[in-house]
C-alpha cells in the first residue's frame, strides 16, 4: 500500500490539490480567491516537481501497470512542474492588468500538468490517451481564457478542432496497434512485435500515432494551428504552451518509440527524420516574414521541435539524452523570452509587434541585454546555452551516421539566426519608437523568474556535470 | 618563471571582468552619474586593456621559443565526456595573442574621441571582443575553440550595427550570416572528429593535441577538410566568399575596422595552420592547387577591384583580401619559408592595415567622408599625417625595410619552391598593389587642393600621433629585424612541417616525384 502511494505520489498530489482548491474557493473572499489559489498551485507544482526526488526516485509500475515510474518520468516531471510553476507566476500581473484574474486558471493549470504527468509516465496506450486528452482539454480552455476577445476565442476553437482531429488520428493508430498485437500495455506490444515480427498494421498504426503526436509538438506538416494559437492566446499562456506541453509531448514520443516500438526502429526512424527535416525548414522559413513576436516564437518553436527530433532519429540512448538536454534548454529559453516580453508594457498595452521593441537598448538597457542574451541563445550562438543544446542534439545524429540530417539542421539554424538577429537588430540598432512604461512593482515576480532563467542560461554550461548525470540516468531508464 | 600561473585564463578573464564592471557601473548610474560613466568608461577600458597588454608581454617574455610544443597549459574538467577546459600556446599562437593585446588599447584610445554616443556600451563590446579573441588563440580544446570562434560574432555584430555607418544593418547581417554559415559546417566536422576519437582511442576527446593522431580515411578527410575550409575561407576571407568584408569594413567604426582587419581575419589563417594541415594532411595536399588558384585570383582580381574603388576604406578592405591571398598561398606551400611568411604576413598585415584604417579614421573624423575624390593636396594641410600615411602605404605595397616586404617575399620564396608560376602570379599582385596603393596616396595627399572645405582640416592631434607613431615603430622594427617574429614561430612551424610530412601519404605539388629521383 505504502509502496503504491510512493509511486503515485506526484499524481496524487495534483489530483488531491484540484479537489482541495475547488473546495477551499468557497471559503475565500472572491477578491482574494485568484491570488490564494495561485500561490497554493505554485507551491504544489514545485512539490510535484520535486516529489520524485524527495521520495528517493522510486521505480516500478503503478495502477496495474498503467503508469511506469522511473528516472525518465522523474526528470520529465521535474522540468514540467518547474516550468508550469514559473508560467503561473507570470500570469499574475498580466491577468490583473487585463481583468482576467480568475482562480479557475490555476485549477486548469493543475489539470494540464496532471495530464502531462500521466503522459510522461504512460506505460499503456490507454494511459497515454487519457493523459494526452486531459492535458489537451485544459489547454483548449486556457487558450480561450480571455473569452471576450475574438482572437482568443478563435485560438481556442482552432486549437480544439484541430486537436480533436489529431486525437482521432492517434486513436486510430492505437487501435491498429492493438488490433495487430493484441496488447495495450507497452511491454506486451514490444513482446508481440519481437515474437511475431512487424506487420503492415503495426507500421500503419505507428505512422498514425506519430501524426497525432506531431500535432501536439507542432512539428510540420502538422503545425498549422501553432502561429494562430500562439498569437491569439493571452501572452503568459503562450509562454506556457511553448514550454511544458512541448516537453511532455516529446517525452511521450520518446517513451512510445523507445518502448513498445523499439523493434521497428528502422520504420519510425524515417518518420522521425522526415518530421525533423520538414519542421526545421518550415519553422525557419516561415518565421522570416513574421512581424508579431508571438507568431515569431511560434515558428521558432516549430523549428526547435525539428531540432529536438534530430537526436531521436538516431535511435540510441545517446540520442535520447541529447533530446532531453535540448528540450530542457529550449524550455528554459522559451520561458525566459516570454518573461521578457511580459515585462515590457507600452502605452497601449503589451508588446506584441517586434517593432515595439525598437530602441529598447536605450530606453531599458537591462531588459535589452536580457532579451539579447535570450535571442542569441535561441539562435544557438556560443557560449550561450542554446549552443550546447544544439551541440548535444546533433552529436548523436552524427554518431548514427545521419549526416544529411545534421547538415540540413545546421543550414536551417543559420536561416533561423536571421530572424532572431532581426529582433536583436530592432532592440539595438533602431531608434526608440515609443516610451516604455516603467515596470510596476507587481512585475518583480516576473523579473525574478526571468533572472532565474537567465542565470541558468549563462551558468549551466559550467555546472553541467551534475545535471548531465541526472539526464544520463533518465535516458538510460528507457533502455 | 610565470609558467605555473594560470596566465592564459587570466588573459581571457581580465577583459571580461572589465566588461562586467563597466556594465554593472553603467547599470547603476543615473542622471549625472551617467555622463560621468560615459566619460570615464574609455579610460577604464584602456586601463584594463593595458593590464592585458602587460600580461601578454610577460607571456611572450616567459615563452620558451626553442620548445615546439604547447606551453602554459591549463586543464580542468568541464563538460565531461572528453570535452574539457584546455588552454595552451605554442609558437604559432603566442604572437597573435600579443597582437590582439597590442591593438586593443590603440583601438580604445582612438575611439575615445571618435565615438560620440553610448561610449560605455562600446567599451563593453570591445573588452568582450578582446577576451573572446584571445580565447580563440589560447584554446586547446576543439569545443572551447569553436565557442570562442563563434562568440566573437556577437560583439562584432553589435559594434558594426550600433556605431556603424549609414548602411550598417545590411553590413552587420551579411557579416554575421556569412561567417555563421561557414562555422556551422565546421561544427559538423568537429562532431565527426569527436565521434571518431571515441572509436579509435577508446575514449572520446576533443583535445586538439590528441586529435592530431586520428587516422582519418581519405574520402572522409576530403569532406572534413572542406567543412573546415568553408569556415576559415569565409573568415580569411578568400575569393569568392570575400564579399562581406568590404561591406563590413566600410560600415564599421574605425576601431571596428582595425580589429576586423587586424585580428578577426587572422582567425582563418590560424585555423588553417592549427587544423587543416595537421588533421587532414592528405586532403590539404590534394586541395593545395585549389587554394593556390583561389589565392592568386584573390591577389590579382581584388587588387584590380581595389584600384577602381572610390571609397578609401573599401580600397583598403579589398587590399586586405589580396594580402590574405599571400597568407593562404604561403601556408599551403607546406615549406618553412611559406608558412613562416604566412604567419609573418598576418602579423604585419595586422599592424599595417590597422594603421591604414586609423589613417582613414583621422581624415574621416574631420571631414565625415571617405570619398577619395573629396580629398587632394592633404600634404599641405597635414604634413605629419602625410608622412605617416606614406609609411603605411609603402608598407602595404611591400617596400623593403617595412614589415610588409618580409611577409610577401617569404611567401613568394615558399611558393617558388612549389611552382614558379604561382610565385609569378603573386608577383603580378605585388605590382598591382603598388598601383592601387600609390593611386590612393596620390589622389588624397598629393596634387592640388581643389576642395575648399579642406581649408579647415587640421593635422594629427597628439593622441592620433601617438597611435600612428607606435604602429610606425613596429612596422619598421619588424621590417628591419624580422627575427623578432620568426624566431618565436620557427620551432613550432618546423614541428608542424615534420609532423605533416610524416602523416602525408600522397606526394605534394612540386615535391620531387620518387620515380624521377631514382
Amino acid at each position: 500500500m505504502m509502496e503504491a502511494v510512493r509511486l503515485m505520489a506526484p499524481e496524487l498530489i495534483l489530483a488531491g490539490q484540484t479537489i482541495f482548491v475547488v473546495l477551499i474557493s468557497l471559503f475565500v473572499k472572491s477578491g482574494k480567491q485568484a491570488d490564494v489559489m495561485r500561490w497554493i498551485a505554485i507551491i504544489m507544482l514545485v512539490v510535484f516537481a520535486l516529489s520524485g526526488f524527495l521520495l528517493g526516485r522510486p521505480e516500478g509500475t503503478s495502477f496495474n501497470g498503467l503508469l511506469a515510474v522511473d528516472d525518465f518520468g522523474h526528470y520529465s516531471k521535474l522540468v514540467i512542474g518547474l516550468t508550469a510553476a514559473l508560467a503561473l507566476v507570470f500570469t499574475r500581473p498580466y491577468f490583473k492588468a487585463e481583468g482576467l484574474d480568475r482562480f479557475e486558471f490555476s485549477v486548469l493549470m493543475i489539470y494540464a500538468v496532471l495530464g502531462m504527468s500521466i503522459m510522461v509516465s504512460a506505460n499503456n496506450l490507454l494511459a497515454l490517451y487519457i493523459g494526452l486528452e486531459m492535458q489537451a482539454l485544459s489547454l483548449y480552455i486556457m487558450a480561450a481564457f480571455n473569452r471576450d476577445s475574438l482572437r482568443a476565442s478563435e485560438a481556442g476553437l482552432k486549437y480544439f478542432v484541430l486537436g480533436a482531429l489529431s486525437s482521432g488520428l492517434l486513436l486510430y493508430g492505437a487501435s491498429l496497434i492493438y488490433g495487430f498485437t493484441g496488447h495495450l500495455d507497452f511491454g506486451g506490444i514490444a513482446a508481440s512485435i519481437e515474437a511475431n515480427g512487424m506487420s503492415v498494421g503495426i507500421v500503419g498504426g505507428m505512422v498514425f500515432m506519430m501524426c497525432g503526436l506531431a500535432f501536439k509538438i507542432s512539428a510540420a506538416p502538422f503545425h498549422m494551428w501553432t502561429p494562430d494559437v500562439y498569437e491569439g492566446s493571452p501572452t503568459p499562456v503562450t509562454g506556457f504552451f511553448a514550454s511544458a506541453p512541448k516537453f511532455a509531448a516529446m517525452a511521450l514520443i520518446a517513451r512510445l518509440l523507445f518502448g513498445p516500438l523499439e523493434d521497428i526502429f528502422s520504420q519510425w526512424q524515417q518518420v522521425v527524420a522526415a518530421l525533423a527535416l520538414v519542421s526545421m525548414f518550415v519553422g525557419a522559413i516561415g518565421a522570416l516574414s513574421q512581424r508579431n513576436i508571438k507568431r515569431l516564437m511560434a515558428y521558432s518553436s516549430i523549428a526547435n521541435m525539428g531540432y529536438a527530433l534530430v537526436p531521436l532519429a538516431a535511435g540510441t540512448v545517446f540520442g535520447l539524452r541529447g533530446m532531453l538536454i535540448f528540450m530542457t534548454i529550449y524550455v528554459v529559453t522559451a520561458i525566459g523570452v516570454f518573461a521578457g516580453i511580459l515585462q515590457m508594457r507600452i502605452r497601449n498595452g503589451m508588446v506584441e509587434q517586434i517593432s515595439d521593441l525598437a530602441g529598447l537598448s536605450e530606453t531599458n538597457r537591462p531588459m535589452a541585454i536580457v532579451m539579447t542574451i535570450f535571442f542569441f541563445s535561441l539562435a544557438g550562438i556560443p557560449p550561450l546555452l542554446g549552443f550546447f543544446g544544439k551541440l548535444f542534439a546533433f552529436w548523436p545524429a552524427v554518431d548514427a551516421g545521419l549526416w544529411w540530417l545534421v547538415v540540413a539542421a545546421l543550414v536551417a539554424s543559420v536561416i533561423g539566426a536571421f530572424y532572431y538577429l532581426r529582433v536583436i537588430k530592432t532592440i539595438w540598432f533602431d531608434e526608440p519608437a515609443q516610451e516604455f512604461v516603467s515596470a510596476p512593482r507587481s512585475l518583480r515576480w516576473i523579473t525574478t523568474g526571468s533572472a532565474i532563467a537567465l542565470i541558468l542560461i549563462i551558468a549551466l554550461p559550467f555546472v553541467a556535470i551534475p545535471v548531465q548525470g541526472l539526464i544520463d540516468s533518465a535516458a538510460a531508464s528507457l533502455f | 618563471m610565470f609558467s605555473n600561473l594560470p596566465i592564459l585564463p587570466a588573459l581571457v578573464v581580465i577583459p571580461l571582468i572589465g566588461a562586467l564592471f563597466l556594465a554593472f557601473v553603467s547599470w547603476l548610474a543615473r542622471g549625472e552619474g551617467r555622463e560621468q560613466t560615459e566619460r570615464n568608461a574609455p579610460r577604464t577600458a584602456l586601463l584594463v586593456s593595458l593590464i592585458v597588454l602587460l600580461l601578454s608581454i610577460v607571456l611572450v617574455v616567459d615563452f620558451d621559443a626553442s620548445n615546439p610544443g604547447f606551453q602554459f597549459i591549463d586543464e580542468t574538467p568541464w563538460l565531461g565526456g572528453g570535452i574539457d577546459f584546455r588552454m595552451g600556446v605554442d609558437g604559432i599562437s603566442v604572437l597573435f595573442i600579443v597582437l590582439t593585446a597590442f591593438l586593443t588599447p590603440l583601438c580604445i584610445l582612438a575611439s575615445e574621441t571618435s565615438i560620440k554616443t553610448r561610449k560605455a556600451d562600446y567599451m563593453i563590446a570591445f573588452l568582450l571582443l578582446e577576451s573572446l579573441m584571445i580565447g580563440v588563440f589560447c584554446a586547446l580544446d576543439l569545443v572551447l575553440f569553436y565557442i570562442f570562434f563563434e562568440a566573437v560574432l556577437i560583439p562584432m555584430f553589435i559594434i558594426i550595427g550600433v556605431w556603424g555607418g549609414a548602411n550598417r544593418v545590411y553590413a552587420s547581417y551579411k557579416f554575421f550570416l556569412y561567417t555563421l554559415l561557414g562555422s556551422v559546417l565546421m561544427l559538423a566536422a568537429i562532431l565527426w572528429l569527436y565521434g571518431a576519437s571515441a572509436d579509435q582511442f577508446g575514449q572520446a576527446t576533443t583535445d586538439m593535441r590528441a586529435l592530431k593522431d586520428l587516422d582519418i580515411p581519405g574520402g572522409i578527410q576530403t569532406w572534413l577538410w572542406l567543412a573546415f575550409f568553408a569556415s576559415f575561407a569565409v573568415k580569411m576571407p578568400m575569393w569568392p566568399v570575400h564579399t562581406w568584408l568590404p561591406d563590413a569594413h566600410v560600415q564599421a567604426p574605425t576601431a571596428g575596422s582595425v580589429i576586423l582587419a587586424g585580428i578577426l581575419l587572422k582567425l582563418g589563417g590560424y585555423g588553417f595552420l592549427r587544423f587543416s594541415l595537421p588533421y587532414f594532411p592528405d586532403a590539404s595536399v590534394q586541395f593545395a592547387p585549389l587554394v593556390f588558384l583561389l589565392s592568386i585570383v584573390a591577389i590579382i582580381y581584388t587588387s584590380l577591384v581595389a584600384y577602381r574603388q572610390t571609397d578609401m576604406k573599401k580600397l583598403i578592405a579589398y587590399s586586405s583580401v589580396a594580402h590574405m591571398g599571400f597568407v593562404t598561398m604561403g601556408i599551403f606551400t607546406f615549406n618553412l619559408q611559406g608558412i613562416q611568411g604566412g604567419i609573418f604576413q598576418m602579423i604585419s598585415h595586422g599592424l599595417v592595415s590597422g594603421a591604414l584604417f586609423f589613417c582613414v579614421g583621422v581624415v574621416y573624423d574631420r571631414m565625415h567622408t571617405r570619398e577619395i575624390a573629396f580629398y587632394g593636396g592633404l600634404v599641405k594641410r597635414m604634413p605629419v599625417f602625410a608622412a605617416f600615411f606614406l609609411l603605411f602605404t609603402m608598407a602595404n605595397v611591400g617596400l623593403p625595410g617595412t614589415s610588409g616586404f618580409v611577409g610577401e617575399i617569404l611567401t613568394m620564396i615558399g611558393a617558388y619552391q612549389v611552382s614558379p608560376w604561382i610565385a609569378a602570379g603573386a608577383a603580378i599582385g605585388m605590382i598591382l598593389s603598388a598601383m592601387y596603393a600609390l593611386h590612393l596616396y596620390r589622389e588624397t595627399v598629393f596634387g592640388e587642393q581643389v576642395n575648399e572645405k579642406l581649408d579647415i582640416i587640421t593635422d594629427v592631434t597628439l593622441r592620433e600621433w601617438m597611435i600612428l607613431a607606435i604602429l610606425a615603430v613596429f612596422t619598421l622594427l619588424l621590417g628591419i629585424y624580422p627575427s623578432l617574429v620568426t624566431d618565436v614561430t620557427e620551432a613550432s612551424v618546423l614541428q608542424l612541417i615534420s609532423d605533416f610530412q610524416a602523416d602525408t601519404t600522397v606526394p605534394a605539388l612540386g615535391a620531387p616525384d620518387p620515380a624521377e629521383v631514382n
